[in-house]
């Protein structure tokens, strides 16, 4: 077997999780010297062709040249791995599916019609068969890498399925909703970033979507969690905004901003 | 070649830079027809989505506009509303931000400068291939953009979309420990800088002249960064709460990117802006070795706009160092921002250049309106300007060549175009 070929695409994004990449100062070097860059636009001018090994997708479906751009790309791809909460959960800009795209069109565009936009932005895994999906918004530089070297080692990675409390009490973070009262999406979170917010003294903000395996399996009990929210002062609106920011349109997550909602009314 | 009445140059998806943009040269004879800069970003519609949210989630949710430069939508999104909110945050609170935002700096320019624009310069196709040549020249680029996001990492949490900043300041202060082993990083990031700017000094620059208005932050007694009023070479100081009125944008349709101008001019924002209107202002160490790199006060090269993203790298590390040495706790990592009925106005320079961010709020804090500018919007017609000017006098050239050397005036602006892709159109060119 030849050097395998790496592939980044993007889609509808913001270039932060493919940007992570190149900010693996560390090992950039030596992963280059162990992988071949076959297509990666904001790093190279050179492009190889199709087929790639490994192929890393950003962004979400969002327009209509998306639809077909993604399924050339899982043709051309062996393994297929989508980073970050555009490519797995639609990302921020999945709040325009609750929305009226007219309207928001006319926020911002006087002639919309020169504009090509889906009325939603939809995840990868809508359109093709994904192999694995990595969290985050953004992703996380050590999972990133995790992915890499698993890849070329042939081997499953690592990337557990778990929340980010594990994180805080590895981490030896004192919990900041049990001694502040500070809301926090932690208990329903998926790991991986390093439990960075609690470490810094505010609550998970949830931006790497909710816990649970790849498949869906051991999700949140995001029910569990609404009358802690409560007493520390999340009203339902707010609780809903919570789960609606950049994972707004993973299924636990919209199920969770239903049930704050429902409770309210 | 030439002898062809017409050709259409297209690059269908340009390289190394942020975002998804293509470009279209049409050419008749020996003039060129249309120059268009096409940006297929899909528009994401943050303005609308920032409507009825809190006023205190825009600095977290407008970050997610650009993986490359979130600290400039934080800083511009907390001024903003912190000037809704009648508070202004000073003192080594503002010290802090501005300690982040120079991380940023670093981190963004050394980017462009040593994996997006350098192997221009050196006819190579990225910088992975400049390690195959020069490994340890890399390894100092990548150093040094190391030590920029580590002060992100220190003041922000991370690198990419930093979650420790918030209205009023921060969720946490630093602690003495993690801002002494900045410092040691930062010594080893002034040699680095010099070196860096030494060496993009070298570099040759195709000739070219821009002609644009500039718009800049400028502040009396320092580079502006993270506050600062606007200013054009030509229009002058202005107020930031005119700025809609100045800066007209207007939708064109090859682009998801409005385009906008300064009093009617096509303007440019970003380094060579900044270096014009606010070189004077460095510390005269810093404009010593930038004129040993053969910087002087003016610089209408865009090409060697790489030189001044060198030399701001440089001012960064070493203003990051001042407000290091000269740091003392302050009482609390952030002063409390009531919420309040009314309109602000905030805009810091993002490493690509200014950007402008307004707010209308509602009693309880609730956003109303959200209005952004962002840099390579703004800057759209003169990378159009720039490219007719460039291309008429290289006809000559075969295609793949002037393509190529056409991507390459392109990439002297570092252009975000993820960015490009949201801001809010106010005014309707319809001539």
């Amino acid at each position: 077997m030849g050097t395998p070929r790496l592939a980044v695409w993007k889609f509808s994004s913001c270039d932060g999780c493919q940007l992570t990449l190149l900010d693996c100062e560390d090992e950039l070097l030596a992963l280059a010297g162990k992988i071949e860059i076959g297509y990666f636009l904001e790093a190279s001018s050179r492009q190889l062709p199709p087929p790639y090994d490994l192929s890393l997708v950003e962004g979400s479906i969002a327009t209509t040249a998306d639809l077909e751009r993604i399924r050339r790309i899982r043709e051309q791809s062996r393994y297929l791995v989508t980073i970050g909460a555009c490519a797995t959960a639609g990302g921020v800009q999945a709040l325009r599916n609750l929305a009226s795209l007219p309207e928001y069109q006319a926020v911002v565009y006087a002639r919309p019609e020169y504009i090509d936009s889906l009325d939603r932005s939809t995840p990868i895994s809508a359109h093709v068969p994904v192999d694995l999906e990595l969290r985050g918004c953004p992703i996380d530089k050590r999972q990133l890498l995790e992915v890499i070297t698993a890849y070329l080692a042939d081997r499953k990675p690592d990337i557990p399925a778990h929340s980010v409390c594990f994180e805080c009490k590895l981490r030896g973070t004192t919990c900041v909703t049990v001694a502040h009262g500070t809301p926090c999406l932690g208990p329903v979170t998926q790991a991986g970033c390093g439990a960075i917010c609690p470490a810094y003294g505010r609550g998970c903000y949830g931006c790497f979507g909710p816990m649970g395996g790849f498949n869906g399996e051991g999700g949140p009990n995001t029910r569990a969690l609404l009358p802690l929210l409560r007493r520390d002062g999340v009203a339902e609106a707010d609780a809903a905004r919570l789960y609606r920011t950049f994972n707004a349109e993973a299924p636990a997550f919209a199920e969770a901003a239903r049930q704050a909602t429902e409770d309210d009314g | 070649m030439t002898h062809r009445t017409g050709r259409l140059l297209t690059v269908g998806a340009l390289a190394r830079v942020e975002g998804e943009g293509a470009l279209h040269v049409s050419v008749r004879g020996d003039r060129v027809e249309a120059v268009r800069l096409e940006i297929y970003e899909p528009p994401r519609y943050f303005e609308a989505l920032l409507r009825g949210r809190t006023y205190a989630e825009p600095p977290d949710l407008t970050s997610r506009i650009c993986g490359i430069c979130p600290v400039a939508y934080q800083m511009s999104a907390c001024r903003a509303i912190e000037d809704a909110c009648g508070i202004v945050v000073d003192g080594q609170l503002a010290q802090l931000r501005r300690l982040l935002y120079c991380g940023e700096w670093i981190e963004s320019h050394t980017l462009h400068v040593y994996l997006l624009h350098a192997p221009d310069f050196l006819h190579l196709p990225d910088a992975l291939a400049l390690a195959r040549t020069d490994a340890a020249l890399l390894q100092r680029g990548l150093r040094l953009k190391k030590a920029g996001n580590e002060i992100v990492e220190v003041l922000g949490g991370r690198a990419i979309h930093p979650v420790n900043v918030r209205l009023g300041g921060f969720h946490r202060l630093p602690t003495r420990a993690e801002l002494d082993h900045l410092a040691t990083v930062l010594r080893q990031a002034r040699t680095d800088a010099e070196d860096t700017l030494g060496w993009v000094a070298g570099f040759e620059f195709p000739p070219l002249t821009v002609q644009h208005e500039l718009l800049a932050l400028t502040e009396p007694d320092g580079y502006a960064i993270d506050s600062g009023t606007p200013t054009g070479a030509l229009a002058g100081p202005f107020p930031l709460r005119d700025f809609e009125h100045r800066v007209r944008e207007h939708q064109v349709p090859h682009s998801t990117a409005l385009h906008a101008t300064l009093d009617g001019q096509a303007h440019l924002t970003g380094p060579l802006a900044r270096w014009n209107l606010g070189s004077e202002r460095l510390p005269a160490e810093i404009r010593a070795l930038a004129a040993q790199a053969g910087l002087g006060p003016r610089c209408v090269n865009p090409f060697r706009s790489i030189v001044v993203r060198a030399a701001e790298v440089l001012w960064a590390v070493t203003e990051a160092q001042r407000i290091i040495e000269q740091y003392e706790p302050p009482p609390a990592p952030a002063v409390p921002v009531p919420p309040h009925a009314g309109t602000g106005y905030g805009a810091t320079e993002a490493p690509r250049g200014l950007l402008y961010h307004r707010y209308d709020l509602d009693e309880a804090g609730f956003v109303r309106r959200a209005v952004i500018v962002p840099p390579t919007a703004q800057n759209q017609t003169a990378i159009e300007a720039d490219l007719l000017a460039f291309v008429e006098p290289r006809l000559h050239l075969d295609d793949a060549e002037l393509t190529r050397q056409c991507e390459r005036v392109i990439r002297n602006y570092d252009p975000c175009i993820s960015c490009a892709a949201h801001f809010l159109t106010l005014t309707v060119d319809r001539s």
